[in-house]
């Protein structure tokens, strides 16, 4: 569902990305891991076609980027560390418009409110809300046309435990309904939880991949030995 | 996916909605049209015809500094909170984007001079409610919000986006604005249409090659 090979990334003179192989297959949840500015967000941004990759090939949902963009647009939802919501809407309005610009009607808009726990604030303006309760219509946002591959950039920050576990529950329903998930984040504990596989992204390059089978009680060393052997 | 016309209206209702929630943008740029409207009257102590001459200037000089104002609001709001990424992620062709966007524009600005036209005629004795000055309006004003609105789009981007606008914007719609006041002034001081026609030609011709042009490179100019 996500084929990545040799891609590369460069901002101005400065390599972020350099010959990245990735696959994520159809109901695989790919933890994406890795120190601050190894790319992981730029990576993402590839996947969702928001940035160009400057060598390499990328296909997302069997659409080849970035000349087919419009129709892997289509099939993913990205939620990235920025909301992506206009704050002076309601949650409603935020979700109808967004509905609207993928072509649905408005029924999908209040199973979702209600999905990520905000179905007794729709009328309330954006702006009101905390960053959690921001976090968790964006994820809705990207929920809204049932795509068929889901990014997520650090998805889980910001949210309580309750909306936190809610996100686990629905990741794992989605996968198991054969949506491709990766998902970004810092958190190694609970990406061990959710994962079918950890990639380790250092340096712009996928340094390791650990497969659940070999997630043991050291997966933190493990991880930590990755990064330290790339960077050496 | 959405059709091209559902995506505009879409982003259109948008503009809309946003504007009716915060009641920030109109009530600016109507507060400074009134103030300029009034600055120019008072400071300029002229007899009827001098005052006849110069009142098309005066016109869109008020349409061109309070516009600014909207434009630049029009994408300021787009990258708060990443929004302008939720935007480009939908599987809609870009340009649609543009045009939502533009229409917003163009009406704000209607709204402005369907308020501040009547001060307007009533401080400077001239009957703008004639077919004619309201055509040259609306052309010029479209020319002006395309022009605006993708330069918006460019200089949203940047850290400097408040003082890069007008810095872009005023030197490409400098066209616009001179021909709109000749095409203006001629209505008002009743000059037959055989003089007034290249001027409204010029206009005609200025709003398609921006329109054709935004439809062109707004991809390129919201892309990363």
């Amino acid at each position: 569902m996500i084929a990545v090979r040799g891609l590369a990334k460069r901002f101005g003179y400065r390599w972020v990305l350099r010959n990245l192989d990735l696959d994520v297959a159809p109901g695989e949840i790919v933890a994406l891991l890795g120190p601050n500015g190894a790319g992981k967000t730029t990576l993402l941004r590839i996947l969702a076609a928001l940035a160009k990759p400057s060598l390499g090939q990328v296909s997302v949902a069997g659409a080849r980027l970035p000349d087919e963009a419009r129709s892997a647009r289509a099939q993913l939802g990205f939620v990235a560390h920025q909301p992506m919501l206009y704050a002076d809407l309601s949650a409603a309005d935020n979700l109808r418009f967004f509905a609207r610009l993928y072509g649905l009607d408005g029924g999908r808009v209040w199973e979702l409110l209600e999905t990520v726990g905000l179905a007794g604030l729709d009328r309330q303006p954006v702006r009101s809300f905390s960053r959690g309760m921001q976090q968790r219509l964006s994820i809705a946002r990207a929920l809204l046309h049932r795509p068929r591959v889901l990014l997520l950039d650090e998805a889980h920050s910001s949210l309580d435990q309750e909306a936190a576990a809610r996100l686990d529950g629905l990741l794992a329903e989605l996968a198991a309904e054969g949506c491709a998930i990766l998902l970004a984040s810092h958190d190694l504990a609970r990406a061990s939880m959710l994962a079918s596989r950890i990639a380790v992204l250092t340096d712009g390059h996928i340094a390791a991949e650990i497969p659940r089978a070999d997630f043991t009680d050291d997966l933190a060393g493990r991880y930590q030995a990755a990064v330290e052997a790339a960077r050496a | 996916m959405p059709s091209y016309w559902s995506a505009v209206r879409a982003v259109l209702w948008k503009d809309l909605a946003v504007e009716w929630r915060s009641r920030q943008l109109l009530a600016a740029m109507l507060a400074f049209a009134v103030l300029v409207i009034l600055i120019f009257n008072f400071s300029l102590e002229l007899d009827a015809v001098a005052r006849r001459t110069v009142a098309a200037g005066v016109l869109w000089s008020t349409f061109a500094l309070a516009g600014t104002l909207g434009l630049n609001r029009s994408f300021v709001l787009e990258r708060e909170g990443g929004a302008l990424d939720g935007l480009l992620l939908a599987p809609v062709d870009r340009s649609a984007v543009f045009f939502g966007k533009l229409l917003a524009n163009l009406l704000f600005l209607l709204i402005l001079a369907i308020f501040t036209l009547p001060l307007y005629a009533l401080l400077y004795n001239v009957n703008v409610f004639i077919p004619g000055p309201l055509l040259v309006t609306g052309l010029g004003m479209l020319g002006y919000v395309a022009a605006g609105t993708l330069l918006a789009a460019m200089a949203s981007a940047a850290r400097t986006r408040d003082l890069l606008l007008p810095m872009l914007l005023f030197p490409l719609v400098i066209p616009v604005l001179i021909t709109a006041v000749r095409a203006s002034s001629g209505f008002l001081s009743g000059l037959e249409m055989q003089y007034i026609w290249p001027s409204l030609n010029v206009l005609i011709a200025y709003d398609l090659i921006m329109l054709a042009t935004a439809y062109m490179v707004f991809d390129f100019v919201v892309e990363e």
